[in-house]
């Protein structure tokens, strides 16, 4: 067992969905109970391979590469299919495996129009493949592919099964992405041809970056277009604005993968690939990447509380959300990190659950209209309860999941990492605070809006509106017990992940600096990163005296 | 004065007959179509485009016996080589040829065209390019040239009762002749410094010191030009639209792919073989063509109406795309290297991706007979399988992973970004760009065709003859297999003229 998985495990994991694609493709779509099950049947067993790589990972070493699988792949480009899992893929793939599931389950009886489940089960298992590979590739040609893959699907899904506004936004979503994955290529050739490595294998350029001295302007340009691939992703501000129209339009199960992993690739990109390779850049650009993440808290708050549409609002806050993990990301520390890398799995399930309930509403509704809303509580009390419940985790209330993203990550800014400006970040540690008191605002008023009081006259005696069916609850179970236990006991997540941010960061941004003797920043390859800010040159002139 | 005598009487050279039995295969199939139709005349009109297909597999086993045997042949004193690269670019010119059979089969039948002409000139078009893919010689080159080209410009003008085809071909004809003129002009001026007209002879000359001659410079500026015209670089353009509208659409799907291809295996053997040590000449031009083409042909494309015309146009931005790793090639021999095999893989791939659009184009213009893009609307509820294949080979034109095209993409940004030049870059960075501005139009198809209404009432379902099944499935399969396995396609285009010019 241990042996099939460590040489199949991830690849298995990765091609299972395509393989279930491919045989309803084959299948004529009117049977459209075959399809649902097949597709069923195969994410369930995607999750069960999952869970068996959560089993058999060795979780006292999570900074380790496990289930590696080194093949060549495409030896004229020095391209190979390397694809491994650590402490830091790993909540990010079961993330994964456990909302495809649960999106098919949930479409199970309501199937956007129109309708055609075949096509659009076979496009959520497509997506599937592309996310577990990008979270377990580790080659940067593969990881490009991979990350790329998703886009069809996604584009797909929005276009075909959207709202009315389906056709710019899907086109929106397309463009902008494929822009900033475009400049990321040329990063990451240019990357790989001034290391001079032999491979596109990440351990391997983040060695060759060191050893051969990539000059120092290279890197901040190549830093700039993973920044901008990545960033899109996320989406950072001033590059959010495809997310909020992808939203709106997306049908519900879209919204949900989208809001639950597609956004974490962005993330997971920065902390993946962009940090460890190129950590002198990174300390160069970290303060802007605060900066617009700071921004995107306090605007994508501000967005929220001017919408009107409920999908909508979730959407900005969003926005809001990734700004605290880019928070967290920007201040290079292992503790921002770790708290990044919470908070991208808090956001996917809690806002996974809120676009899962703002699709519930839309059917009973025919609206998501927050004036015309009203009296959930009265009318589906369950369900009223249940985006209470949410509408808390996602303002961050301890003792949810939500928390153990936000609060770290505004705790991060306060010390961050050597070579950073301290003030600055403090600055930004307070203004994502006034973020939290936002959020606070936006989402009880959500809650206040749509839940409390009585239910609009319109609404008053309409039969369609009933409480959780038993299919919903079958999807949304999971989710709430997942970010109530996540919330309890936050080690689930910082177990696996600690140790592997740990290792991802140069040790020149950890150490506590004035522990270290002159030789020692020197054969860690430090110096620059010393020589940067105030904290740093102080520190040089002490040891050198 | 008779010894002199006998000394310049003719002499044959040495022929070894194994490297040009291709070219032997394909020209007897083309002389026995000309002689079955003079002999049974109607009688063998529905066996011609069979024939001339199995006339093109047949031509494939010297190609393969060939490749097998792998040395390197030099004829006629170098003017005729066969060598992989040649080999390579064969077999794409005969797979291109092969599917471009299967697209015509049906049109020509249901045009009431003439059926065993076009085949034989068909036959004869693919004859000079497959001996372009050998030329090492200004003389064969332009002979393979006017042997391509003669045809095509009658088979542009076969519609003969549509004056719009009529124009097509008057219009590619003039142009045509036009670029010959001006190459031709260009070529005297090399022969002039250099006293010979074999490429490897012409950069010993400019090794000698004749490099810096201003008339090298000038005959060098105008093969150049000559060839932009054939591969429609900005530009040098304006005849692709009108004349891929014009023409019988599998006569488009062959000049947009074959006909191309040809072009550039003209202009890399000029360069590779022959200038390669100008490079401060040809690079900065081939860069200005190349960022021209991709951001001229990409925004006119997005306002075309008639899927045709878009096709020529997206067209034009990948010919900038495919000669962007020129603008760089002369960096290093192995940046030269790099630059070739990136420009046959995307060659390639460009061939199965293209060449699938087009039969896509074909099925459904067989249906609504228009080319209107609105006539793609709602295709997704009629024909969900076309709709399929119409979306990988738009995306994979897109070059988005896993189709085929992003391969062939990712090829061009390597050599491009791993030059190490600043002009690289800035390419690169330029080609990023377009490579959004692209998806737009090719997004905006496949959207139209998943997401519209379709726009007329009747919903039937689009009658696919069998050999437009083949020339899908073909394209699908190799489109696909070449973006998840590009080692598949990256394996064959390893080649080099680089260690045999210099």
């Amino acid at each position: 067992m241990d042996n099939l998985l460590d040489s199949w495990g991830l690849t298995v994991a990765t091609f299972s969905p395509l393989v279930g694609a491919l045989v309803m493709f084959l299948i004529p779509k009117e049977k459209e109970y075959e399809h649902k099950i097949i597709a069923l049947i195969t994410s369930l067993w995607v999750a069960f391979v999952g869970l068996m790589l959560l089993i058999w990972f060795d979780l006292d070493a999570t900074e380790k590469l496990q289930y590696v699988v080194d093949k060549s792949w495409i030896d004229a480009i020095h391209s190979r299919y390397v694809v491994g899992l650590d402490g830091i893929s790993l909540p990010l793939l079961l993330l994964t495996v456990l909302i495809v599931p649960l999106c098919i389950v949930y479409s199970w009886n309501h199937f956007p129009d129109p309708k055609n489940p075949k096509t659009f089960l076979i496009l959520i298992l497509v997506l599937e493949t592309g996310m577990i590979g990008t979270f377990v590739a580790q080659d940067m040609v593969l990881f490009f592919v991979f990350f790329e893959v998703v886009l069809l699907p996604m584009f797909f899904m929005i276009a075909v099964w959207g709202g009315p506004n389906r056709k710019y936004a899907s086109l929106k979503f397309f463009l902008y992405t494929l822009f900033g994955s475009a400049l990321m290529l040329v990063s990451f050739l240019s990357l790989f041809f001034l290391t001079g490595a032999e491979s596109f294998v990440f351990s391997e350029i983040a060695d060759n970056v060191v050893a051969n001295a990539v000059s120092r302007t290279a890197q901040l340009w190549i830093f700039g277009g993973m920044f901008l691939g990545f960033g899109i992703k996320v989406p950072m501000f001033p590059f959010h604005t495809w997310l909020p129209d992808a939203h709106t339009e997306a049908p519900t199960v879209g919204s949900v993968i989208l809001a639950a992993v597609l956004l974490k690739l962005g993330t997971y990109g920065f902390v993946r690939i962009a940090i460890p390779l190129l950590p002198d850049a990174a300390v160069e650009w970290a303060p802007w990447i605060g900066l617009l993440a700071v921004i995107g808290i306090i605007y994508g708050a501000f967005c929220c509380l001017a919408q009107t549409d409920m999908k909508r609002l979730i959407a900005f806050s969003s926005v809001a959300h990734m700004g605290f993990v880019m928070l967290g990301i920007s201040t290079l520390t292992d503790f921002g990190i770790n708290a990044a890398i919470m908070g991208m799995v808090a956001h996917g399930l809690i806002t996974g659950m809120l676009f899962f309930l703002a699709g519930s509403m839309k059917e009973r509704y025919h609206t998501l209209e927050i004036n015309r809303l009203g009296g959930l509580l009265v009318q589906a009390p369950k369900m009223g309860w249940v985006l209470g419940f949410c509408a808390m985790a996602s303002l961050g209330l301890p003792g949810l999941a939500g928390f153990w993203g936000e609060f770290p990550a505004i705790l991060s800014a306060y010390n961050p990492a050597n070579g950073l400006p301290v003030e600055t970040f403090r600055t930004f540690m307070v203004v994502a605070a006034l973020g939290t008191v936002l959020a606070a605002g936006y989402l009880l008023w959500l809650l206040q809006r749509s839940a409390f009081g009585t239910p609009k006259e319109e609404f008053a005696d309409d039969p369609n509106i009933h409480d959780a069916t038993r299919t919903e609850w079958i999807a949304w179970a999971p989710l709430l017990a997942l970010i109530l236990a996540i919330g309890i006991y936050p080690n689930l997540v910082f177990r696996a992940t600690d140790a592997a941010v740990d290792a991802s960061l140069t040790p020149c941004l950890t150490i506590d600096a004035d522990e270290l003797t002159h030789e020692e920043i020197e054969s860690a390859h430090c110096s620059d990163v010393y020589g940067l800010g105030d904290h740093g040159s102080d520190h040089h002139a002490v040891s050198k005296g | 004065m008779t010894t002199n005598l006998m000394l310049l009487a003719f002499e044959r050279p040495a022929i070894d007959w194994h490297a040009v039995a291709p070219e032997i295969v394909l020209l007897s199939v083309g002389v026995l179509i000309t002689l079955l139709d003079i002999l049974f005349l109607e009688k063998a009109r529905p066996y011609m485009a069979a024939l001339s297909g199995l006339g093109i597999l047949a031509t494939a086993i010297p190609l393969l016996t060939l490749g097998i045997d792998g040395t390197e042949r030099v004829l006629f004193d170098g003017a005729y080589v066969v060598d992989d690269f040649s080999l390579v670019l064969k077999a794409i010119f005969l797979l291109a040829g092969y599917v471009v059979i299967l697209l015509s089969t049906n049109y020509i039948v249901d045009g009431d065209y003439w059926e065993s002409e076009y085949y034989g000139l068909l036959l004869a078009s693919l004859m000079g390019m497959i001996m372009m893919a050998s030329s090492r010689d200004l003389i064969s080159v332009f002979v393979a040239l006017e042997l391509l080209s003669i045809p095509a410009y009658l088979m542009v003008a076969w519609r003969k009762r549509d004056p719009k085809s009529n124009e097509a071909g008057l219009k590619y004809y003039l142009m045509g002749v036009f670029a010959s003129a001006v190459m031709l002009y260009g070529m005297s001026l090399l022969f002039g410094v250099s006293g010979t007209t074999v490429l490897s002879g012409i950069a010993d000359s400019i090794d000698a010191g004749n490099g810096s001659s201003s008339v090298m410079t000038l005959g060098i500026v105008f093969v150049i030009a000559g060839f932009a015209f054939k591969v429609s670089a900005v530009p040098f353009h304006t005849w692709a639209p009108d004349v891929y509208e014009g023409a019988p659409t599998p006569v488009t799907a062959f000049l947009s792919v074959a006909s191309k291809a040809a072009g550039f295996v003209a202009l890399l053997a000029l360069i590779f073989v022959g200038f390669y040590e100008l490079s401060n000449i040809w690079e900065p031009l081939i860069w200005i063509l190349s960022a021209l083409s991709m951001t001229v042909g990409n925004l006119v494309a997005l306002r075309q109406t008639n899927v045709v015309r878009l096709m020529a146009y997206s067209g034009i931005a990948q010919t900038g795309f495919m000669i962007a790793p020129l603008a760089v090639a002369g960096k290093s021999l192995a940046t030269g290297d790099q630059a070739l095999s990136a420009i046959i893989t995307y060659l390639a791939i460009y061939a199965a991706m293209n060449l699938g659009a087009f039969a896509v184009i074909i099925t459904f213009a067989r249906r609504t007979g228009s080319a209107e893009i609105d006539s793609f609307a709602g295709a997704f509820h009629f024909a969900p399988g076309l709709t399929v294949a119409m979306t990988i080979f738009l995306f994979s034109l897109a070059g988005i992973p896993p189709l085929g095209g992003w391969f062939a993409k990712f090829e061009v940004f390597r050599v491009l970004a791993t030059s190490g030049e600043t002009w690289g870059y800035l390419l690169a960075v330029i080609a990023a760009i377009n490579s959004v501005i692209a998806l737009f139009y090719y997004a905006t198809i496949a959207r139209k065709m998943w997401a519209d209404d379709p726009s007329e009432s009747d919903l039937n379902t689009i009658e696919i003859t069998p050999s437009l099944i083949s020339a899908l499935a073909i394209c699908v399969l190799v489109t696909l297999l070449f973006g998840i396995f590009p080692q598949l396609v990256a394996r064959f285009t390893e080649v080099s003229l680089l260690a045999f010019g210099v």
